[in-house]
């Protein structure tokens, strides 16, 4: 007999501290309508585009936040709105086109209207029709235009990123990436012009954590990825370092290419690692250092709940993690470049991108073995999965032999969803 | 632009056929050996092409890279495993200069993974420039342009 019923009826979280997480984290449907409620819709900036994507008055990008359609608007005076893409009268999420350029926002169903700022200019009859000599209809005489905005989002932006938030008490942006993390994100973006290369979609069918998860667990690169281990992109004897904020929450994978290829110890019965490969156009692996860098040629950084800011070697791009269910998200990867870059340096980015997205080299594999986490977790949700690598604590290291960014993410998790 | 004669275009529905052939049945070596030796293979999203920008999910530069992009898949890539089936439209030959045949062809592709359903994983056209070589038709350069908002999951073979 199975002492564990393979469903729980009511899942606690038994073990102490944060290695050992139990499936039903990733497979309960209600636990993760309050991961959207205390994470992506309170207390918490979420990730919603860059600067550059709308760079002209009028221009418009949609979005989500969490699973709410917002929309990124670039006002007249230069300033940046986020509105929610539901209309005051009927509900309806109006805007369908996913990037243009507008004058105004309008619904088309009863042709509500409302200035970038999200403020209700008009509604259509709302004196009433004149017929006959007698005014029909109308809106009551007590309706206020400015009682009926879109709902908007506290917004911020910072080196040409934009985040906004539904909860207007939340603290500052700086305050909430905290200053280890800030010096890393301003390392990345630190006001240079982006120029944007282009998208790459992907849906996930894995729970949306697991992915936040894979850029906190620098365990698996140098083993489920041949071109990391093989090249001495990202190996576990590489210079390198890990760094949360105080909560744990974000955190930052540094690392510094050793020199690959040779045989080590770390290498010692690593399948993946092919001493023999080699790569035929070198284009693939032409990497120039950029005097950005400041030395390391990696930096992943986790900003929670929402996004990744991905610097490996000269490919830069944010990975925007949109939920949509428990067992799925959409991944929306945005390749950029600098104003400043030369032509040479764009190809560059353009071809190294061929490491990652859907169809990368060493991000293909990533999408999988999620989606194949989430097949296991939905078998048996009653078990747990082990974050054990480097002992049990939540804590910075100076290597990468260690699941600590995993277990600090998780002592986050579980004071806030109080499990 | 040139009337293309009967010939060219049966020789170039054969090319897409053989392209068909060689991509359903995992034989890369057949599928590098369609192209010219200085050829492009890019698959990329509408959304960019459309946009003007540049980025697409593969971008192959080089026979070298094609044949990268091949060990890639046979050694270095973990996924699962799947078919692929290609149902590749009637070609429009846009123009044909005697060398260069430039052509659109619509293409669909289905997936189906192992105790799966088939599903259509991924919906474009081939832009497509073929030269005219001692060999036969080749690839000069190939652009798939997918309609496909979502990649499901992930890309490992060529489309």
């Amino acid at each position: 007999m199975n002492k564990h019923p393979v469903f729980p009826i009511k899942p606690a979280w038994e073990q102490a501290g944060s290695s050992r997480i139990p499936f039903w984290a990733y497979t309960d449907s209600d636990l993760y309508k309050r991961e959207l409620e205390r994470f992506f819709y309170q207390n918490h900036w979420c990730y919603v585009g860059l600067e550059a994507e709308i760079p002209n008055h009028g221009d418009f990008k949609r979005t989500v936040v969490g699973e709410r359609s917002v929309v990124m608007v670039r006002r007249e005076d230069g300033g940046i709105t986020v509105v929610e893409n539901v209309c005051a009268h009927r509900g309806m999420q109006f805007c369908r086109e996913r990037h243009g350029n507008r004058k105004e926002l309008v619904c088309p169903y009863h042709q509500w209207n409302y200035n970038l700022q999200g403020e209700l200019q008009g509604v259509p009859f709302r004196r009433g029709v004149k017929q006959d000599g007698k005014v029909n209809g109308g809106m009551p005489k007590d309706f206020k235009t400015e009682d009926h905005g879109l709902t908007r989002l506290k917004v911020a932006t910072r080196g040409g990123v934009v985040f906004a938030s539904f909860d207007h008490d939340v603290e500052p942006l700086e305050d909430f990436l905290g200053p280890e993390i800030l010096s890393y994100f301003d390392r990345l973006l630190n006001g240079r012009q982006l120029k944007i290369l282009g998208y790459n979609r992907q849906r996930i069918p894995g729970n949306w954590k697991l992915m936040q998860e894979n850029i906190k667990d620098p365990y698996h690169p140098g083993l489920l990825h041949t071109w990391f281990v093989t090249y001495g992109l990202w190996r576990a004897d590489n210079k390198s370092a890990l760094r949360m904020d105080e909560h744990f929450r974000h955190a930052a994978m540094i690392s510094t290419r050793g020199s690959g290829g040779q045989k080590a110890e770390v290498t010692a019965g690593v399948t993946s690692f092919k001493e023999s490969m080699e790569i035929e156009d070198k284009r693939l692996l032409d990497i120039v250092p950029e005097p950005w860098w400041g030395g390391p040629t990696a930096v992943m950084m986790t900003v929670f709940p929402s996004v990744i800011f991905q610097q490996q070697v000269n490919s830069v791009s944010t990975r925007h993690i949109q939920p949509n269910g428990e067992g799925s998200f959409d991944f929306v990867w945005t390749h950029f470049g600098f104003e400043d870059d030369t032509e040479e340096m764009t190809q560059r980015r353009l071809i190294q991108a061929n490491l990652f997205g859907p169809a990368g080299f060493v991000s293909a594999d990533d999408g999988e073995v999620i989606e194949f986490s989430q097949q296991g977790f939905e078998q048996k949700p009653f078990h747990r999965a082990l974050a054990e690598l480097g002992g049990l604590e939540c804590e910075d290291t100076e290597h990468m032999v260690t699941e600590t960014l995993i277990r600090g993410m998780y002592n986050y998790w579980r004071k806030v969803m109080e499990v | 632009m040139t009337v293309s004669q009967p010939q060219t275009y049966f020789e170039i529905c054969q090319l897409h056929a053989a392209y068909s052939a060689a991509v359903d049945s995992n034989d890369w070596e057949r599928w590098i050996a369609l192209f010219t030796d200085d050829c492009e293979y890019k698959v990329q999203p509408r959304e960019n092409h459309e946009r003007g920008f540049p980025l697409a999910t593969l971008a192959l530069l080089s026979k070298g890279m094609l044949r990268d992009r091949a060990y890639g898949i046979r050694e270095t890539l973990f996924h699962d495993p799947y078919y692929q089936r290609h149902v590749v439209g009637q070609p429009l030959i846009v123009s044909d200069d005697g060398d260069l045949i430039v052509t659109e062809t619509n293409y669909t592709v289905f997936r189906t993974k192992l105790s799966q359903e088939t599903t259509v994983f991924n919906a474009g056209r081939y832009l497509d420039r073929v030269r005219r070589t001692a060999d036969g038709l080749r690839l000069a350069s190939r652009l798939c342009v997918y309609d496909t908002e979502m990649i499901p999951n992930s890309l490992i073979y060529p489309i």
